[in-house]
């Protein structure tokens, strides 16, 4: 996929390598790098995913990375019904019947 | 923009207190004093505004002035689970009708105001939290620039739901987001933005966030006198950071009702732990729950100011913990018989509070003090689909055997949502051991004893003892 200058776009970089991470913290932590993805208009005339680019972000910013989104997706949604929480409603509203 | 590496990284951190001096507008220096403690109150007072002002404040903005409700079929229900003369009455404050949908449009307003009237051309705050939509709210109605910083996604890119919803949402109020994966490190980067931008330290702990939360203090006890003749018995408040805990309960002593008592009430994730990328997304709480609670009751300075505002021994009578399960059984009760869809994480306290009810005499009166917004990401099913998918065990039975990042057992009936009573004395042995190894401290002054009494609500006999112990 590939983007124009202005489009909404998201970059990623790394902002410590595995070595560079603080001393203080779980061993599982200590082996992956500590990663940052931010969101903003694209600077650069055009790029394609993977490219090396320049964002401006809302507040005005300028950051370089690794684009990895055009127009990113906000996907977290609300779920599956759960069957462990469907029944609740109708016990507690039979357990008020019976209060009446 | 410099990209980080471990030289900037050192040197970003020597430069941490005149970084912070300058963006967050005090002078923490001033409210030290000779040993281990400092001048709190006077600390307290460094936004200079009174209550008043600080009510005309969130006025402007639209913060405040939620309604109390009794929950009346809830009541109901805590009644006929309860032995004759026992069942005490909730109420909840509805929080979730502030501008941005919780408790926390109260403490961002007074920083972005603060923020605005010291000149600053915007505002950065670290929280994976509702905080941020509040910075971002009030920092709109403000005219200022707002900056968020998250810990968002483990090493395999996955983002907690409840958090990507809290991108959303301050993106939708027109802040950048940066997100980052697990890890301490993220304030080294926010430092970075500070000093980068020169914006305003919105933090969650500086004197402005917790006075913007005596507001809700003061209102529950008022309201509550005016709708029942009295101040509450108990309030239960969800305890993470502190915040609301001990702005509440400052603004409940501002408003006259001393004998309030006061109940922190967490989630328990015992064993997870809050910095590991494995267990990140094993949880199905970002908040409100004790991987924050505990350390930061005991531990209150390990917060982004030098001296953290929201300190909760000096407040908190009990502190109750209760199970993801059980907060996920009330956040389905709430909504099927109150008809408000909330939550979860700030029905933690509910939790607490139902189980409570059950102890207390029918005539007291317990008040929940927050509701938050809720929707994608944020609801039970959303967070259950979640945990499913990460190989967590989600089944009805007791919740008493729900172990975190293993399982999430949902109450088959009411009578099976319990607390569990965690000692305060824990928390000020805790306390004690933190204080005296971070200050390097051997023979604590009278001043210091002073600070300690103040700090854990506590006298010159409990603590000789605790730190006798603490010896032996």
């Amino acid at each position: 996929m590939s983007a124009k200058k202005n489009d909404w776009v998201q970059i990623y970089f790394v902002a410590l390598k595995p070595e560079e991470r603080a001393s203080n913290i779980p061993e599982d932590t200590k082996k992956v790098p500590l990663e940052i993805k931010i969101k903003g208009f694209l600077q650069n005339d055009f790029a394609e995913i993977g490219d090396e680019v320049e964002i401006k972000t809302t507040a005005g910013r300028k950051v370089s990375g690794k684009m990895i989104a055009v127009n990113p997706i906000y996907d977290h949604n609300f779920g599956k019904p759960i069957d462990e929480l469907l029944h609740i409603g109708n016990e507690l509203r039979e357990e008020g019947e019976k209060i009446e | 923009m410099k990209k980080l590496n471990k030289s900037s990284y050192d040197s970003i951190l020597s430069r941490k207190n005149e970084i912070m001096k300058k963006s967050v507008g005090v002078d923490y220096s001033q409210y030290e004093y000779e040993g281990i403690g400092f001048d709190y109150e006077s600390m307290m007072n460094a936004s200079g505004y009174e209550l008043g002002e600080i009510k005309k404040i969130q006025k402007e903005t639209g913060v405040g002035t939620t309604p109390l409700i009794e929950l009346k079929n809830i009541n109901a229900l805590i009644k006929k689970y309860s032995e004759k003369g026992k069942g005490a009455r909730i109420f909840v404050k509805d929080e979730e009708k502030n501008p941005s949908g919780s408790f926390k449009d109260r403490r961002a307003s007074v920083s972005v105001y603060k923020a605005k009237e010291m000149g600053y051309k915007g505002v950065i705050a670290a929280t994976s939290g509702n905080y941020g939509a509040a910075v971002a709210s009030q920092a709109a109605k403000r005219g200022l620039k707002s900056i968020i910083v998250q810990e968002t996604y483990d090493s395999k890119g996955i983002g907690q739901p409840e958090i990507l919803e809290k991108t959303r949402a301050c993106e939708a109020y027109g802040a950048e987001v940066v997100q980052l994966s697990v890890g301490p490190e993220l304030f080294y980067y926010f430092l970075i933005l500070l000093e980068e931008t020169g914006y305003f330290n919105a933090s969650l702990y500086t004197p402005y966030g917790i006075n913007g939360v005596e507001t809700l203090g003061w209102e529950i006890a008022t309201q509550s006198k005016e709708l029942l003749g009295k101040y509450p018995d108990v309030v239960v408040s969800t305890h993470a950071g502190g915040g609301i805990t001990t702005g509440t309960a400052r603004g409940l002593k501002k408003a006259g009702a001393l004998n309030t008592r006061v109940y922190g009430a967490s989630v328990d994730l015992t064993g997870l732990h809050m910095a590991s990328d494995n267990d990140f997304n094993r949880k199905s709480f970002t908040t409100g729950h004790t991987g924050f609670g505990i350390p930061f009751a005991t531990f209150p300075d390990r917060s982004d100011v030098p001296r953290n505002a929201a300190r909760v021994l000096r407040y908190m009578d009990k502190y109750l913990l209760v199970t993801q399960g059980e907060v996920f059984y009330v956040t389905e009760m709430l909504a099927n018989i109150e008809g408000m869809l909330r939550g979860p994480a700030g029905n933690t306290s509910l939790a607490a509070a139902f189980a409570l009810a059950r102890e207390m005499n029918e005539d007291k009166i317990i008040v929940v003090n927050e509701t938050e917004y809720t929707g994608a990401g944020k609801l039970p099913s959303a967070q259950l689909t979640f945990a499913k998918e990460n190989g967590i065990e989600i089944k009805r039975g007791n919740p008493i055997d729900e172990i975190p990042g293993k399982n999430i057992i949902i109450p088959e009936n009411p009578s099976q949502i319990i607390y569990k009573d965690y000692p305060m004395v824990n928390l000020k042995k805790s306390y004690l051991k933190q204080i005296l190894k971070s200050t390097k401290k051997e023979n604590l002054t009278e001043n210091d004893f002073d600070y300690l009494i103040e700090e854990l609500k506590s006298n010159m006999i409990e603590i000789k003892a605790l730190l006798n112990e603490e010896e032996n």
